[in-house]
């Protein structure tokens, strides 16, 4: 099955410091992925490299492909009919991301506009039923509301029938609930999932929730310091996490069931970019530290199907995992 | 919009009373006028004489009820020099002051917001430092000094213009220039900044990230944000459209506002000196007004607040 978006060795650097050192990431046409990591990491910084969205300092090198078309370098045109239109992406503060001096029914508009080329009364049509598929109550009116009139929530939504204005085949959501109360962080969880059932695009959801990801999405990369650590279908990354750092994820989230435990943390603090050590960047935080692990950035070594981690002791695990079965 | 603009102009009244009480006062304590126009030499029984027409020999705070009193009746009295209606002195004056300010203002918008909006696109370019070096050097430069300058070029040297009077309209260019350097560069910095800012904002990477080719995004989504901070300072321009060619008109010999103004003062010609800061401090409040009624057209936010503070109250 060839991908959808193939991302493929997409570095960016800021001022000379790395900020994403190689990232390979395919993204199947339908399919939901989670990207998970703590603030830093590059999660956010991958999706806005590949629509080219990054302020002109940023270097980027790689390739992101999107069937086959070269997105990096390609003219603005090109990229301007892919933005919005067969990528779209929505962001952490709705409230901020929404222009406060236009109308929220224009800003949909603009997007039909741009993408499906409908003008006045059916693109005002086309952007209500939007409305009331993002679940918007009382639509017809609130297209004349300003950003300011709404709640996080609520131009959240807005962010997302703009988002769905150019059918876009992917959706690239970064922190879509961060900003918002949790119990409207589920809502727009499950509008998400539903939107994708109904349209039948592809999901990109950026999150530093393990929990809020493990609900939404088929497959989940794990990145740290700028580089995919671990990737997996989700059931199997919760059943056998096997980079070291996703088990720290993994046992810093509270059980829900059982005695109550302190929460492990993980040790120290993600290495500055300009001190990234030569080896594995995890290896200094890491209780499975060896010699070898600072001697060169580890491969993705693959482990099952789907499932790889960037670990010199990944191999050596499963194989001894393997021996202790058999 | 109602109660908004009540208490606006509410507060624009409460400007302009302070300005007349301020004027009065300072003119006051500043010298005595009838010792001033009748001439150090004159008799002690002209002095007296000149009190008496005039009406300065009563207590200061009657002189001033009577001041204020004749003001509500739109008498701004008269010169004490020669006797005309301050009012009229000053309206003669008001065209030659517009024919200078008014095209300046044209040069400070027309130049003054493209170049800020030139630097702040090609941030960090060669071109933004050179608009930049132009304008700290547009605006730190006094006005006197720059148009010595340009009198020293295009007119001793090179012998293009005249370098003063009111003849002609080649008298009036380098005048203009002078005045609408200076503004323009301030222009130029605020909307820079403004730009940067709004550039700067989420909202105009959701832009971007929906399609819109960057020229729009500049025109439509980035520029009307930038307007708001830049609409200040417009305005403020406006407001000072009679009283801020008082330097240059001197150094221009320009029979406007500024000169008369000048002359008024040295002379304590206290009518004809209250009279120009009375319409400095009417034409400075209602471009405020106008400013503050702008704010809410451009900025939907703000539009809003005195309906929701009702909401809460």
């Amino acid at each position: 099955m060839s991908a959808l978006v193939s991302l493929r060795n997409l570095r960016v650097s800021f001022d000379g410091q790395a900020a994403l050192r190689g990232i390979d990431l395919d993204v199947a046409a339908g399919e939901a992925v989670g990207l998970v990591g703590e603030s830093g990491c590059g999660k956010s910084v991958t999706w806005l490299a590949a629509l080219g969205l990054l302020p002109g300092k940023a270097r980027v090198t790689g390739s992101a492909t999107l069937q086959g078309q070269e997105l990096l370098g390609t003219a603005p045109a090109t990229l301007d009919r892919v933005r919005g239109g067969r990528i779209a992406m929505i962001f952490q503060d709705p409230a901020s991301s929404l222009n406060p001096v236009i109308r929220i029914g224009r800003q949909v508009e603009e997007a039909l506009r741009l993408h499906r080329g409908m003008r006045g009364a059916a693109a005002r049509a086309e952007a209500k039923r939007l409305f009331d598929q993002v679940g918007i109550p009382d639509a017809a009116r609130r297209l004349d509301a300003w950003p300011h009139e709404l709640s996080g929530g609520q131009n959240q939504r807005v962010m997302i029938a703009i988002a769905l204005a150019g059918r876009p085949e992917l959706l690239v959501a970064d922190e879509p609930t961060t900003a918002l109360d949790v119990t409207i962080q589920a809502q727009i969880l499950t509008l998400l999932q539903d939107l994708r059932r109904d349209t039948g695009m592809a999901l990109v959801l950026i999150s530093h929730d393990l929990g809020v990801v493990a609900d939404s999405c088929d497959r989940v990369c794990v990145m740290y310091a700028g580089r995919i650590v671990e990737q997996a279908p989700v059931a199997r990354l919760f059943a056998a996490p096997t980079h070291p750092y996703t088990r720290g994820l993994l046992g810093a989230l509270p059980p829900l069931d059982g005695p109550r435990r302190r929460l492990a943390a993980i040790g120290g603090s993600v290495p500055e970019p300009w001190a990234m050590p030569r080896g594995c960047a995890f290896a200094p935080r890491c209780a499975e530290r060896s010699p070898a692990c600072d001697l060169a950035v580890p491969d993705a070594v693959h482990l099952a199907s789907g499932h790889q981690a960037a670990c010199i002791r990944a191999t050596a695990m499963d194989l001894l995992k393997e021996t202790v079965a058999a | 919009m109602i109660r908004f603009l009540g208490s606006r102009l509410l507060r624009a009244a409460i400007t302009i009373v302070m300005v007349v009480t301020f004027a009065f006062v300072v003119l006051r304590l500043s010298g005595d006028p009838a010792q001033i126009i009748m001439g150090a030499d004159a008799p002690p029984e002209a002095v007296d004489a000149f009190r008496a027409a005039w009406g300065l020999d009563r207590p200061v705070w009657i002189q001033y009820f009577h001041y204020f009193g004749a003001i509500l009746q739109g008498d701004l009295g008269r010169s004490m020099r020669d006797g005309r209606d301050a009012i009229v002195l000053v309206a003669e004056r008001i065209p030659a002051t517009l024919a200078l300010t008014l095209p300046a203002l044209a040069i400070k918008v027309g130049l003054g917001i493209p170049a800020g909006i030139t630097a702040a696109l090609h941030r960090n370019s060669f071109i933004d430092r050179a608009v930049m070096m132009l304008a700290v050097a547009g605006f730190t430069v006094p006005s006197f000094v720059l148009g010595l300058l340009l009198v020293l070029v295009f007119a001793v040297q090179l012998g293009w213009l005249p370098s003063g009077g009111q003849d002609s309209w080649r008298h009036a260019i380098l005048p203009i220039i002078t005045l609408g350097i200076g503004g323009a560069a301030v222009l130029a910095r605020f909307t820079r900044s403004a730009m940067l800012e709004v550039l700067g904002q989420p909202y105009i990477r959701t832009a971007s990230a929906k399609g819109v080719p960057w020229r729009a995004v500049v025109w439509g989504h980035a520029l009307p944000n930038a307007a708001i901070p830049t609409v200040t300072i417009v305005g403020f321009m406006v407001g000072s459209l009679i009283a801020g060619a008082v330097v240059v008109e001197s150094v221009f010999s320009w029979p406007g506002v500024g000169r008369l103004l000048v002359v008024a003062v040295a002379n304590r010609d206290l009518a004809v000196v209250q009279c120009i800061l009375l319409l400095v401090a009417m034409t400075m409040v209602t471009s405020n007004l106008i400013v503050d009624l702008l704010y809410g057209l451009l900025d939907p936010r703000l539009r809003n607040q005195p309906k929701r503070a009702a909401g809460i109250a």
